[in-house]
């Protein structure tokens, strides 16, 4: 009895692997017959703003290899890419993606575009930032409002590029941010869009990359209170992830994107992308990557 | 706000949108398979509960029932960490593929299925125990009539797993990557049209969404209803 009983469990759970086994080899089957591919890991902000989708259906036109997009914020692309899970990461923080050069996960860190950050807020603007007049005295009235209890300061909190820049502006600013003491500092650990709706709702500041703001659709009393080109520039890198450390990346494939991005023809078509007629990221290679003058 | 999302819900459906479509089928073909996978595997085990005695076998049920509400998120990160081309089953090449989203789902709706279905039988056999022991049937028969007879109330529970597959989205974001056109399915699209402020297209999603669940439960309103009638005649 004891021994039927063992050998029916057995039988069972063989038939149930295999059933697992050979519906999920199925659907695996089904994932790869698919073309040659590529994952970008990127930044939210080039996905959610339309660009990678506008510039990946001039791609297509001239090479099979489908892009796969995973956007995160920077740091976790990194992670991603570290991990051996993409191929490519295009981010915005140039420290970071030094390090990720440096620590030899990637091959050569291009420029690819540029913006700015702009710093948001209600129209009200307690703290008085839009006539600051540079970002270093408007993040200072910003915590001295905050500590008045007129304002609020959102933190993304998560790692992402736009994050890493807000700390080092503080920082720069000479105001040492303790997110447990300054109660007027606010990390929503979100994306940047949901931090957008949090800041719309909270009417509090905070910092947004251009291509996020001119995409985000419910801003809702929320204006853009400072634009600086200078202190907020805002640069955009590819990194191909190093073959030598990950061989199953497709490197023939990325270093083809790369090249394209970085060309001519891969630059005209970052300057031609508009969002409400607006430019939204200018091209690496445009004159104005020297003077950063990105005003329009 | 919502007239405006029922609208574009309106527009989206009647215009057959090609995008919507081949959302919605990627949601089905990931949300339905992930629950065959795991009604496979978790029915038999769920009835082997049952008839087994093993030790650690009260354990295993507490677990079992504990994980019904395993975390989504926790299940994505988990298996994350072992599709990463850096974890043990990286080789496979299955990370921000539907085979991660479907491994994921099974995850989740594993425990569930398993743990409805232990409980059914038991009630079962506690009535049929008797009756089929007289019969001398053995205990692979018996169980097998069990899981005959528990029918209704099964598909029961693999409805609730299906309900479980189509609300998530934390687990599915992680290991999918919510690539458009690739692992983008309806609870990753309104995760990611309602962080672009687009709130209008993200409710419209939402509706439609809710009205795919809706038809699930009214699906197990009528097994219900079947399962009552056919013992009411039976009896």
């Amino acid at each position: 009895m004891k021994i039927a009983k063992i050998a029916t469990a057995c039988r069972l759970a063989v038939a149930a692997i295999a059933i697992c086994f050979i519906l999920a080899a199925a659907s695996a089957a089904w994932a790869q017959e698919e073309r040659e591919s590529l994952i970008l890991a990127t930044t939210t902000s080039v996905e959610n703003s339309g660009l990678l989708d506008f510039l990946l259906q001039r791609y297509r036109a001239r090479d099979a290899v489908e892009i796969k997009v995973v956007a995160r914020g920077t740091g976790q692309a990194f992670r991603i890419a570290r991990n051996g899970d993409a191929d490519l990461v295009l981010a915005h923080h140039p420290a970071s993606e030094e390090s990720f050069v440096a620590q030899g996960h990637g091959m050569r860190r291009l420029p690819v575009m540029f913006n700015h950050f702009i710093l948001v807020g209600a129209g009200k603007d307690a703290a008085n930032v839009a006539a600051a007049g540079d970002v270093f005295t408007a993040l200072l009235r910003i915590a001295a409002a905050g500590e008045a209890g007129n304002a609020k300061f959102l933190s993304r909190g998560d790692e992402s590029g736009t994050h890493r820049r807000e700390r080092e502006l503080w920082l720069a600013a000479g105001r040492h941010i303790d997110a447990a003491r300054d109660s007027w500092y606010l990390e929503t650990g979100a994306g940047m869009g949901a931090t957008l709706s949090i800041a719309s709702e909270l009417q509090s500041y905070t910092l947004v990359d251009r291509g996020t703001w001119l995409s985000f659709g419910n801003k809702r009393g929320l204006v853009a209170l400072l634009e600086e080109t200078e202190a907020l520039f805002n640069p955009y890198s590819v990194i191909a992830v190093n073959a030598k450390r990950h061989p199953h990346i497709n490197a023939a494939a990325a270093n083809r994107f790369v090249a394209w991005l970085t060309s001519a023809e891969g630059q005209d078509a970052i300057a031609a992308f508009r969002i409400d007629g607006k430019p939204c990221f200018f091209p690496a290679r445009s004159d104005s990557w020297n003077g950063r003058s990105a005003e329009n | 706000m919502f007239s405006e999302a029922f609208c574009s819900a309106l527009r989206l459906i009647l215009e057959g949108n090609a995008r919507l479509v081949e959302i919605l089928l990627l949601s089905f073909h990931v949300n339905l398979t992930a629950v065959v996978v795991a009604m496979a595997i978790a029915m038999p085990f769920g009835a082997l509960l049952v008839f087994a005695r093993f030790p650690g076998r009260r354990l295993l049920i507490v677990l079992l029932n504990a994980a019904m509400g395993f975390p989504p998120v926790v299940a994505g990160l988990i298996v994350y960490l072992f599709l990463s081309r850096s974890g043990p089953l990286g080789m496979l090449g299955w990370l921000y593929t539907p085979a991660a989203m479907i491994l994921v789902q099974v995850f989740l709706i594993f425990p569930i299925i398993a743990a409805l279905t232990r409980r059914d039988i038991t009630e079962l056999w506690e009535n049929y125990r008797e009756q089929l022991l007289s019969f001398g049937v053995k205990p692979l028969g018996a169980m097998m009539t069990m899981l005959w007879e528990a029918r209704f109330s099964l598909a029961t529970n693999v409805l609730a797993g299906f309900g479980r597959a189509s609300a998530e989205v934390g687990g599915v974001m992680i290991v999918g990557g919510n690539i458009n056109h690739h692992t983008r399915i309806m609870t990753t699209a309104i995760a990611l049209e309602t962080s672009k402020g687009a709130l209008a297209l993200a409710l419209a999603l939402g509706m439609i969404l809710l009205v795919v669940s809706l038809g699930v439960n009214a699906l197990v309103v009528l097994v219900e209803e079947r399962r009552r009638r056919f013992w009411m005649s039976a009896s």
